[in-house]
């Protein structure tokens, strides 16, 4: 039997754009076991409800996290929509989910580029992150924001598109559609790319459903979990079907990602052909009273968000659950057993958003 | 087969255009940039300094003066959607960086202030004339009080109470 040594891996390093730590317990090349810490960069933004009122309280759930910023938003306005009753305009409800998609495409997009980093392909990498810059080009376009949107609000949304520019957007997603099936191809065909995914960090079924995954990390499993079935927004009015791969390793991840940028593009051209005429938010009167918990599916998987109001301007308790802390155990299940130089790749493939799980 | 689309690639890039943009960024129209007061139209009503989340904008009544942290604004755009005067505006060019937390104070011009002077001394003119059309209404015995003097400096009265309030 050989020896055990414990190699530190962060919480500074190439392939991390955020601070985690783990502690790789390593028998020769082969990591055994793998103990994640996290905390490093927790800002309290949850404890900002005390001094912020909730109209304003919006703004601090955006900055949560740069990437899924607009989701955060999103998932904080609805629950306190729903316990003061409000119902928003169809109109609002349609560029909400415009907006969504647009930034699971960005997400996505950023995601594979970091893992074509990550493998070494840095040609693949910028052209992933060239492509996201037309959807960053679209945000600032309609919302006058590349990274912090801050359209979302209690009760509708702070900005209207014109139709033109939703026309605009037609044609511009169709472009990038275009250009990501040049950019799909080498990851899903290329031979070097496969070897460095297929087979790496399988995590079953059985196992992703019982650790609680979310997101593509679960759907790559084989289980179909979509919270955006449920209906919130307007997703309850456009066809769609959770995107599922069957293996459960590194490859079907990728692979899901890579499908679901796709039926992104598909879910904002049904919205732009739906999108009804009307007013973007109806007035806010009176003040939140009341407890909800609102779900909704974040480019990285499922995020929960749990709002305590006690009927003044100040909501009592505000709670984010989000996708990287509940894929954070399904992580060090796959690290089980894999090569040291796989470690990278596999932190990668959970799409770590470190900022979201400390807020 | 795999010469041949590496060729296309090669020769497609030879006459395509450069994949680079500028530096120079063209900004959509739009875009938050950052805050811009036209001091010509401000009458330091401070609905800004209340909406905004950041308190980043303070308003001096006694000095004319209407300030903004640039370091804690976070472009939300709530004060220009607020502004009764719509004095601010949103500039599209994103706040330069710096490496010091500074205070940008704006006068208000002199335009603006003998504009509000005037304004100011017109409603209090008409208020006065109200209140003598009143007292003379009440000593002519009780004929009711003529409604149209007292309606008519009801808008720029309004205006002169909020400023004052703030």
């Amino acid at each position: 039997m050989s020896t055990r040594s414990v190699i530190p891996f962060g919480p500074q390093h190439p392939v991390l754009p955020e601070p985690i730590h783990l502690d790789l317990v390593m028998e020769d090349e082969k990591v055994v076991e793998a103990i994640p810490s996290i905390g490093f960069i927790h800002r309290g933004l949850e404890k900002l409800v005390d001094k912020k009122d909730f109209n304003e309280m919006v703004y601090v759930a955006e900055r949560i996290c740069g990437i899924c910023s607009l989701g955060h938003g999103l998932g904080y306005s609805e629950a306190v929509e729903h316990i003061m009753d409000i119902d928003v305009p169809s109109r609002a409800k349609y560029l909400r989910t415009i907006w969504s998609e647009l930034s699971r495409v960005h997400s996505h997009l950023l995601w594979l580029g970091l893992l074509a980093d990550a493998f070494g392909f840095e040609s693949l990498y910028m052209e992933c992150w060239r492509l996201r810059e037309e959807a960053l080009d679209m945000f600032e376009a309609s919302t006058g924001g590349r990274v912090i949107f801050s359209v979302m609000k209690v009760g509708g949304i702070r900005r209207d598109v014109s139709d033109e520019m939703l026309k605009d957007f037609y044609q511009r997603i169709n472009k990038m559609e275009e250009q990501l099936n040049t950019i799909a191809k080498p990851f899903l065909n290329d031979m070097a790319v496969q070897t460095r995914l297929r087979g790496v960090g399988v995590l079953t079924a059985e196992q992703a459903d019982a650790l609680g995954c979310a997101g593509p990390f679960l759907r790559a499993s084989g289980i179909a979990r979509d919270i955006r079935s449920t209906g919130y927004c307007a997703y309850g009015d456009v066809d769609f079907e959770p995107i599922i791969s069957t293996e459960g390793d590194s490859y079907a991840r990728t692979e899901c990602r890579i499908k679901e940028i796709f039926q992104a593009f598909d879910i904002i051209r049904q919205c732009i052909d739906k999108m009804p005429a009307g007013d973007i938010d109806v007035p806010v009167k009176g003040m939140p009273n009341g407890e909800y918990v609102m779900r909704i599916e974040q480019p990285r998987g499922e995020a929960i968000y749990y709002v305590k109001a006690n009927g003044s301007k100040f909501i009592d308790r505000m709670r984010v659950r989000t996708p990287t802390f509940a894929n954070l155990s399904g992580l060090v299940e796959t690290l089980k057993g894999c090569d040291l130089a796989d470690v990278p790749i596999l932190v990668l493939t959970i799409d770590p958003c470190i900022s979201c799980t400390e807020r | 087969m795999a010469l041949i689309n590496f060729n296309k690639t090669v020769l497609h890039n030879l006459v395509s255009k450069p994949k680079t943009r500028k530096a120079e960024k063209e900004y959509p129209v739009g875009t938050r940039g950052h805050v811009e007061n036209d001091m010509d139209l401000c009458i330091l009503c401070g609905l800004c300094s209340i909406k905004c989340p950041t308190h980043a904008i303070t308003v001096d009544k006694n000095e004319k003066t209407w300030s903004i942290r640039p370091m804690s604004c976070i472009q939300c755009r709530c004060c220009v959607d607020n502004c009764p005067k719509k004095s601010l505006s949103m500039g599209l060019r994103f706040q330069e960086p710096g490496t010091e937390k500074v205070t940008k104070t704006f006068k208000q011009s002199e335009k603006a202030i003998a504009a509000q002077e005037a304004l100011m001394k017109a409603a209090k003119e008409r208020a006065a004339a109200a209140a003598a059309a009143k007292a003379a209404a009440a000593n002519a015995g009780n004929t009711p009080a003529p409604a149209a003097p007292e309606k008519a400096p009801a808008a720029p009265a309004q205006a002169t109470q909020d400023q004052n309030k703030e």
